[in-house]
């Protein structure tokens, strides 16, 4: 009995804040001082939970009592205690950021305030996916996230977000039900859905069956991961949401598609009939990919795209299938979930300060406000993959482990992720031009907010406390009819920064985390680990 | 393991038109879809479970074959539950839709159309660049080469101007007034 025991309370603890803030519900003020306190205490577990599965590897908590294969398990290993630790911190700092924009703009007004439960049942089904020790709760897992993201997606009811939340919700849909198949013919062919018993099960199986769940799994879990010929629904969906919850979505939710990816790939099917296709899958969605990026005209837009595109750097370790490529994985996954967690953050933030996140509307941000410029400057250079960042750490580690396969497709594969990545340069220095760089006055449509905020902003006034007393529509539900309103509120500035800080420590101190991945890589290589702490140690050897 | 022809022929049907449904461009059309297709799927489940045997409640007497499989039964309660609220949302975002935009269809995405019809030519990046032209070695150039940086200057201004509806060019006229 360790205290990684009880990491299941990374799926309880958030359920529980869920409620408490959905009572609170006439109380903004303590409904966000509860969620952030339990997101905060839930980070903490998190970071216990994995100092301690660090050192004495995977950890299965069997509810109930019940023993495996029958009851229903988690498992805590380093991979997902690791994904687990980020992705709370950074859906902390998202909510901090939430909470900063909902108490500048009053949300007792609107129907913000069913954000906070949503938000809090979305991590408690992230939590729940990255630690579900069978199919079937990982299914409930992602089930519980996306019935939240629906709900966060179409947040206010707006002509756009309906347009692209109904698109979102038949595509999450029918990738669900693809995913329900697979478990269906997954049982009717071995009997069971705990995903270590699995390990040994599956590979007993006829070739032909386990090629046919093997597609199935991996097309389930590509529509949530959004790797290439699946991937048309994100750029559509994304950008329309308020920019909290693109944000969150962003870093999270198609991680969460990449970690069933990788567990598919070296827990259930270790064999290498599909690297090649995953292969030229991760060349196609780095290209095509950034490819559609180049053509945006919005920065919510433009992100999207580079975000399917640096999905393609994920999907490139997983298909090499070696500890090192898969270490490599495992960083670049971590480093995206923060890097793009904070550009979209910092795209909210140039919203609320422009007025708008279309490029042509914008111009001069670097002079109006130096604070968003460095915020955005510092997370792009690092996703376009330049030195000191760990962008750079996690794309030379992919690549060296290209090199290392040594295979013709291995080295087209570095190939398209080093034109790639001075692609994603491309597009980050075309918007650093154009938003931050040039004037507002060459900008070819300057927003009202823009124009109106320069002279105060010429005027000397600090920064964050600027207010403004613009009468701006509400088409996106952002100003709400106030005309007092601050433009940057602290809270928000420093939730972002906070994640940005995060990304540049990512860099500092990359040695130890790559050391980290490398020994998670290893584990789940070796794959027994895994299956000895599930099924116990007397179990056949896959 | 053994299976019920009825049941998978039954599934095969809501398989088929849920999918044909599914692709339909009428909102309504496309909520009946998914809720053809989770029952099927609900029917899958089922299947895998095997013929139907006794209620699995425990009891001394009788041996294990006899009972049903009760776990694919779990699943499909799972599976309705949440099959149940996704449908309530789906509703409720049809009946916003309609209040929105009076119509049961499918919306196109503006920005994406907008995106879709833009020029490949952009006036800031891809302007050829205007050749220096001074005082200085204006007249050591040929004639030829005059004409044609005369042509580019010109081009390059006009292109601007329909690109930004600028009324009058910014930097054209000093490359214009060298050559």
């Amino acid at each position: 009995m360790s205290i990684a025991s009880l990491a299941p309370l990374a799926v309880a603890l958030p359920m529980l804040g869920a409620a408490l803030a959905f009572v609170l519900i006439r109380h903004p003020r303590a409904q966000r001082r509860v969620s952030l306190g339990i997101l905060a205490v839930t980070l903490g577990l998190e970071v216990l939970v994995l100092a301690v599965v660090w050192t004495s590897g995977p950890v299965a908590v069997h509810l109930g009592g019940w023993a495996p294969p029958f009851g229903i398990v988690m498992v805590a290993d380093q991979f997902s205690s690791l994904l687990l630790v980020v992705s709370s911190a950074v859906s902390l700092a998202v909510l901090a950021y939430a909470s900063g924009q909902g108490a500048a703009d009053g949300e007792e007004s609107g129907p913000v305030s069913v954000f906070h439960p949503t938000y809090l049942i979305l991590v408690a089904g992230v939590s729940n996916a990255f630690l579900a020790g069978d199919l079937f709760n990982l299914y409930v897992g992602f089930e519980i996230l996306l019935t939240a993201s629906y709900v966060l997606m179409t947040l206010g009811g707006t002509g756009s977000r309906i347009r692209a939340g109904i698109t979102y919700v038949v595509v999450s849909v029918v990738s669900s039900l693809l995913f329900l198949i697979a478990i269906a013919m997954v049982y009717g062919a071995t009997g069971t859905v705990t995903l270590a018993d699995l390990a040994v099960k599956l590979g007993q199986l006829d070739p032909g069956t386990q090629h046919l769940l093997h597609v199935l799994l991996l097309v389930a879990f590509g529509i949530k991961a959004a790797v290439f010929p699946l991937s048309f629904w994100l750029p559509d969906s994304y950008p329309t949401a308020p920019a909290p919850v693109t944000a969150v979505f962003a870093g999270l939710l198609t991680k969460v598609g990449v970690y069933a990816i990788i567990r598919t790939e070296t827990l259930l099917f270790p064999t290498d009939h599909f690297n090649a296709v995953l292969l030229w899958v991760a060349l196609l969605t780095m290209i095509v990919g950034i490819l559609g990026a180049l053509a945006q005209t919005d920065i919510k837009r433009l992100l999207s795209f580079t975000l399917v595109s640096h999905i393609g750097y994920m999907i490139f370790g997983v298909g090499l299938s070696s500890v090192l490529g898969l270490a490599a994985t495992i960083f670049y996954v971590i480093h995206h979930i923060t890097i793009q967690t904070s550009l979209f953050m910092v795209t909210g933030l140039v919203e609320r300060r422009g007025g708008t996140s279309a490029i042509a509307r914008l111009g001069g941000l670097a002079k109006l406000s130096p604070v968003l410029a460095v915020l955005y400057f510092i997370p792009a250079m690092n996703l376009a993959g330049i030195p000191p960042f760990s962008g750079f750490l996690g794309k030379l580690g992919l690549l060296q482990a290209g090199v290392a396969d040594g295979s013709p497709l291995a080295y087209t594969l570095v190939v398209g992720g080093v034109v790639a990545s001075l692609l994603t340069l491309l597009v980050m220095a075309r918007v650093w031009n154009r938003v931050f760089w040039r004037s507002t006055a060459d900008a070819e449509e300057p927003d009202p907010v823009l124009l109106a905020t320069a002279p105060d902003a010429a005027g000397g006034r600090s920064m964050r406390a600027l207010r403004t007393s613009l009468h701006v529509d509400a088409v996106e539900g952002r100003f709400s009819g106030d005309n007092e309103i601050p433009i940057l509120p602290k809270m928000m500035v420093h939730s972002t920064l906070g994640l940005v800080a995060l990304g540049v420590a990512l860099s500092v101190f990359a040695g130890p985390l790559f050391a980290l991945s490398q020994h998670a890589a290893e584990g789940m290589v070796a794959r027994t680990p895994y299956i000895q702490a599930v099924l116990g140690t007397g179990t056949v050897q896959p | 393991m053994s299976v019920n022809l009825t049941l998978l022929l039954v599934m095969g049907v809501l398989y088929a038109i849920g999918i044909y449904l599914l692709l339909e461009r009428s909102l309504t059309r496309v909520l009946l879809g998914l809720m053809l297709l989770t029952n099927a799927t609900n029917l899958l489940l089922l299947a895998t479970g095997g013929y139907a045997g006794l209620a699995p409640i425990f009891s001394k007497d009788i041996p294990a074959t006899e009972y049903n499989d009760p776990l694919p039964q779990a699943f499909i309660l799972t599976s309705i539950v949440i099959s149940f609220a996704v449908t309530a949302f789906i509703l409720s975002l049809i009946y916003r839709s309609w209040l929105l935009s009076r119509a049961d269809h499918i919306q196109d995405d503006r920005e994406d159309r907008r995106v879709a019809a833009q020029d490949a030519f952009d006036a800031e990046e891809d302007s050829e660049i205007a050749v220096e032209v001074s005082d200085f070695h204006e007249n050591n150039q040929p004639a030829a080469s005059r004409e044609m940086i005369r042509k580019v200057t010109l081009k390059t201004t006009a292109r601007k101007n329909a690109a930004t509806g600028m009324e009058g060019p910014r930097e054209g006229p000093d490359a214009g007034a060298g050559a």
